[in-house]
């Protein structure tokens, strides 16, 4: 059973993978890239890392992806322009490509040679006996590691705030400024006066 | 009941597929049912707060009014618009609908009920429930049209806002419940106000969340306050539009589908599933199930009386409550509660303490582990 399950999603993410690279319509990549994602959860389920698994979809499946899906359907792509921007791309393309094979033929090279000595591991990352994926990650990330994971945090939060701060454009003065506290606290009685104008006379506004 | 079939001579591995495939139909078909019924009730409560009768011709108090309509649904031609993208055209009914079963599969109807009993149920529901934008966002994209593709846009951005403030709220649960496994969610919330009632919701700290968290589930399901991804005088009919027969069916019942979901959760989360309101000894003779179905439809008739009397917001104001309001007051509360917690909980000697397996004994109550101890080898 575990087999079968194994090769599955091993077999639809290497499928969805390569459709995401063939695929014509832009769109049409993404949701291969959606499916890619999901069998890569189901693959780190196999292996026990269930709390992984669900960060992966929440994460990638949840939000980035459709952050993707957001800005390619957006997109008003010509396929013919695509096409001359191909040729004219094809040498750095096929310089990157180059550079992506020698890397890897190396990186073979140098794992047949002899794996590389990173030292006996002491035990300090091994999960506690008979808890949980969730209790042993969170034991070690706010436990042993917590400096470095205090730290990272820190870093994405100053990324996300530059990023605000260089984007962010002051518009309160400029037009059409709302303010929801007024919006709400009007009442019928501030913009409307009640008459009863006599025939034939009109009413002073 | 892997067991029961294990008994009746099956190999193991085929008795757990055989007791999932049941246990999958013993939850998906009545929930069907549930949701035909559920349409009814929900026409009847909005013709009853109009004044009005509601559908009352086809059957007994039109009961079978559901399934008349299902049934001429399901006769209409299928129309696929020429200009559409044909796959992911009839793909996005398919997902919608698929996606609001599979969260089922963690809900536990009563103790021990439950399809799935992982110990990321939370986690799991997150994930799924993050996937049901995807249906609508296919149908408007594919479908070629404006209205349904300002839809979707809309749908896109509305639920990507309000799954943030969810997830801040089930943080504050698990914080207080220790774990992300929905059945113990549930235990945990036994006797937990002033010892005997049974639920999150007696909680001074966790009650405003829970307000935060029905509305919060009002938009994530796209109902009334909220329902800008359909709203007739602006987008015809939204993501549907150009949808007809079953394809339009199976958006239905994918809407109210993720709707009971929804209900279910905020029992499951704050009302204590499938335990009695309070604990008294007579309440357990009524089953568990009992208890959650009412308490269930008890918030679906919640989510009518909402649609029935609430206007519909403007879009800026959607995107204002979702991100200015309710994510700075959900962040508040996740510190306020961790912040008690440090004070109350932590302040037990015998809270953070695992038990460790020497050799040669039994394991438990030998040898103890606590604190920041626990996670040195």
């Amino acid at each position: 059973m575990t087999v079968f399950a194994f090769y599955l999603f091993a077999a639809l993410m290497l499928a969805s993978g390569a459709f995401t690279i063939f695929a014509r319509n832009p769109v049409h990549s993404v949701l291969w890239l959606i499916l890619a994602f999901f069998n890569a959860a189901g693959l780190m389920i196999l292996v026990g890392a269930e709390f992984l698994a669900m960060l992966l979809v929440v994460v990638y499946v949840g939000a980035v992806a459709v952050l993707f899906l957001f800005v390619v359907m957006m997109l008003n792509i010509d396929f013919a322009e695509m096409r001359a921007g191909f040729m004219k791309n094809a040498p750095l393309g096929v310089a990157i490509a180059v550079v992506l094979l020698a890397e890897l033929v190396l990186g073979i090279g140098a794992y047949r040679a002899g794996a590389l000595e990173l030292g006996v591991p002491d035990g300090s990352a091994a999960p506690l006996l008979g808890e949980s994926n969730i209790e042993s990650l969170g034991a070690l990330l706010y436990g042993n590691y917590l400096f470095l994971f205090e730290t990272s945090g820190i870093i994405l939060l100053v990324a996300m705030i530059g990023a605000i701060v260089l984007t962010h454009r002051e518009q309160r003065n400029t037009r059409g400024h709302q303010d929801i506290g007024k919006q709400n606290a009007r009442r019928p009685e501030d913009a409307t006066r009640n008459v009863s104008p006599e025939i034939g006379k009109g009413v002073e506004l | 009941m892997t067991e029961y079939f294990i008994s009746q001579g099956m190999d193991e591995s085929w008795a757990i597929f055989v007791a999932s495939v049941v246990g999958i139909l013993a939850i998906a078909l009545p929930l069907m049912l549930a949701v035909a019924m559920v349409i009814y009730v929900d026409r009847k409560v909005w013709a009853a707060i109009n004044l009005r009768r509601g559908p009352n011709v086809v059957g007994p108090f039109g009961l079978l009014q559901s399934f008349a309509d299902g049934l001429k649904v399901f006769l209409q031609e299928t129309i696929i618009p020429s200009a559409s993208n044909k796959g992911i055209f009839l793909l996005a009914p398919i997902i919608t609908f698929t996606v609001a079963l599979l969260a089922w599969a963690v809900i536990p109807f009563d103790a021990g009920v439950v399809l799935a009993d992982i110990n990321v149920g939370l986690l799991y529901i997150l994930a799924i429930s993050s996937l049901s934008v995807y249906g609508v966002t296919m149908a408007g994209w594919a479908s070629n049209s404006k209205y349904p593709f300002f839809s979707a846009m809309r749908a896109a951005a509305q639920m990507i806002s309000y799954e943030v403030s969810i997830g801040f709220i089930l943080v504050c649960v698990v914080l207080y419940a220790g774990t992300f496994n929905l059945s113990a969610i549930v235990e945990m919330q036994r006797g937990h106000g002033l010892g005997f009632v049974n639920g999150y919701w007696f909680n001074l700290l966790l009650f405003p969340m829970w307000v935060v968290f029905f509305i919060s589930s009002l938009a994530e399901t796209q109902r009334v306050p909220f329902d800008l991804t359909e709203a007739e005088s602006e987008l015809v009919a939204g993501y549907q539009t150009e949808y007809s027969s079953m394809a339009f069916a199976l958006f239905w019942l994918g809407e109210y589908a993720n709707i009971l979901l929804m209900c279910a959760l905020n029992t499951l989360l704050f009302f204590g599933g499938w335990l009695p309101p309070v604990e008294i000894e007579f309440l357990y003779w009524v089953p568990g199930i009992v208890w959650f179905l009412l308490k269930t439809f008890f918030f679906f008739f919640m989510f009518s009386w909402v649609m029935a009397t609430v206007p519909r917001y403007r879009y800026d104001q959607l995107m204002r409550l979702g991100w200015k309001v309710f994510l700075p007051m959900s962040l508040i509360f996740v510190f306020l509660i961790s912040g008690w917690l440090m004070l109350t909980r932590y302040d037990d000697p015998d809270y953070d303490c695992v038990p460790v397996a020497v050799e040669g004994t039994t394991g438990t109550d030998d040898a103890v582990l606590c604190g920041p101890e626990r996670i040195v080898p």
